[in-house]
């Protein structure tokens, strides 16, 4: 099972209202996957900084002077926003790397959700309707987002184990399936090099596009390799600092329906979770063909690439 | 006409009362509204009666159905029709994955397109695209006829019975032991009569028939028990 919701605007007068379109969809998913919930939010109110989104399971004494601490260490203001167990940690984008090193040696209870320019990613275990509140997602706006409720099949019910998965700067994925050939992926990637945290199926998925990714390759093609090397069941959907995508497998079991309107373009496990869009009842709506590459961004048209 | 709010009173309420209703019922229309995607709407009849779903639905609509006809004003989720004994059931919109799978008798009109895995192992039912299929349709299908206005998908009748399976436009791929087949005139008079019955302007002349070549394991009688 597994629930994913995703929302791209295209009108920007509706951005105000994404965090709470978002978290309407997403909680009529519940029933696909109580066990946790997660929101990948863009927003692209930056100005040049970028955005650390950390978690912590003892948020007070980690979150406690972490903003003056990181700073000392990065020579700059960092400013922190916290909510709950997560807190956003805005600083100079040439920092980040030097942050996340700091964050895994003297504070590794400290978990890094998310990074990028305009993303924020905000997941625990719980119901979608409790985690919703507890980051007050309904107040957020944004150009585009992702929501994903879990059925935990491949790993445990951890907050490390939920969805979305960062990728990369601005870039995350959510996922609805299993993946069969995850051991022998993992070994594979943290050979070469690659940082993966669990043994969560997923996270070598999103570690998977990454590494592709880091090597030259772009995100339409990383997708598309992922039909040869990824054994399982998958539907994808992605998020990059200025666009979504879109991708199943050949067998295509895992349900998928997406709405276009001139105002924006939905994804949904099901219809249901839908309903709510505005003029949804003018919108082309249909199901998204396996092992076919979709993609929306705000700087071009729609695009639709049917791997070869 | 009874109409059924179903945001209002709930699907076991919508379910209950229909399924309350007898062969000899004085009610035999009935009208649903706001379905809004929602599973399982109009499961289970068995009574002759008429229901127009006004709107979308989720999955497994119209499950199970005997003798009822039940209309789809918009488009239907995975499931719809599956395992269907007899009656009528008419998708306006577009069909999601195994729509009609395992069905028994009765005719499932889908107006628009359907997904992967239609018909799949269906047992007698007689469904009708008005326009494509996706990959694995009619997979294992043992009886009935499946008519196809449009294209289909891969793997077309993989492992198939004698299931008959009629296609206007291209196959991208047949599945294993599916093969075209002579159109004879029984089978063009069995296909302008399902076309009718499907509410279907294409001509019967213009169809291709495919069905099972026979050469799996299970047909050859030395290998059975």
């Amino acid at each position: 099972m597994c629930g994913i919701v995703g929302l791209f605007l295209k009108d920007p007068s509706l951005e105000p209202q994404l965090g709470a379109m978002l978290t309407d969809m997403l909680i009529t998913m519940t029933d696909r996957g109580p066990d946790s919930a997660g929101i990948a939010i863009y927003s692209d109110e930056s100005q040049g900084k970028a955005k650390l989104t950390v978690q912590s399971d003892t948020p007070a004494e980690d979150f406690s002077g972490l903003d003056k601490s990181l700073g000392k260490v990065l020579e700059g203001a960092v400013k922190m926003v916290v909510t709950d167990t997560h807190a956003v940690l805005e600083m100079q984008a040439d920092q980040m790397d030097t942050a996340r090193t700091y964050l895994r040696s003297e504070h590794p209870s400290v978990r890094v959700m998310s990074r990028g320019e305009s993303l924020q990613i905000y997941k625990e275990v719980g119901l979608p309707k409790d985690v919703a509140s507890r980051f007050n997602v309904s107040k957020m706006s944004g150009s585009h987002g992702i929501g994903h409720t879990r059925m935990a099949t491949e790993s445990a019910v951890t907050t490390m184990g939920a969805h979305p998965f960062n990728t990369g700067m601005d870039q995350c994925l959510v996922h609805n399936g299993s993946l069969s050939n995850h051991n022998s992926l993992r070994r594979k990637l943290r050979r070469a090099g690659v940082h993966i945290e669990t043994e969560n199926d997923t996270e070598v998925g999103a570690a998977y596009l990454t590494w592709k990714m880091m090597n030259g390759a772009s995100l339409g093609e990383a997708l598309e390799s992922s039909l040869q090397d990824l054994d399982g069941f998958f539907t994808f959907v992605v998020g990059t600092k200025d666009g979504f995508g879109v991708v199943r497998d050949p067998i295509a079991c895992k349900p998928a329906v997406m709405a276009e309107t001139d105002q924006y373009v939905a994804f949904g496990s099901e219809y249901r979770a839908l309903v709510n869009l505005p003029s949804i009842e003018d919108a082309r709506v249909w199901e998204p063909e396996p092992a076919t590459v979709y993609f929306w961004t705000h700087q071009s048209a729609p695009t639709q690439e049917k791997a070869a | 006409m009874q109409t059924f709010d179903l945001e209002a009173e709930g699907l076991r309420a919508l379910n209950e009362t229909l399924h309350a209703q007898a062969d000899n019922t004085n009610q035999t229309k009935w009208e649903i509204v706001n379905p809004r995607g929602s599973h399982a709407i109009a499961v289970g009849l068995d009574a002759p009666i008429e229901v127009n779903v006004k709107g979308s639905t989720g999955y497994y609509c119209a499950g199970m159905n005997q003798q009822a006809t039940v209309n789809v004003h918009g488009s239907a989720g995975p499931g719809v029709a599956e395992n269907m004994m007899s009656g009528t059931v008419v998708i306006e919109g577009d069909a999601s994955q195994y729509a009609g799978a395992t069905g028994h008798g009765g005719t499932l009109v889908i107006k628009g397109n359907a997904s992967s895995r239609c018909g799949i192992s269906m047992k007698g039912i007689d469904i009708v695209v008005h326009g494509n299929i996706g990959h694995m349709s009619a997979f294992m299908a043992q009886s009935g006829n499946l008519v196809v206005c449009g294209d289909a998908g891969d793997a077309l009748g993989d492992s198939i019975y004698e299931a008959r399976l009629f296609v206007r436009g291209s196959v991208k791929s047949l599945g294993a032991d599916c093969i075209e087949k002579e159109m004879r005139p029984e089978h063009l008079e069995i296909l302008t009569e399902l076309l009718e019955r499907g509410d279907c302007d294409a001509k019967p002349e213009e169809f291709k028939r495919y069905g099972s070549a026979r050469t799996l394991y299970n047909f050859n009688i030395d290998n059975a028990y």
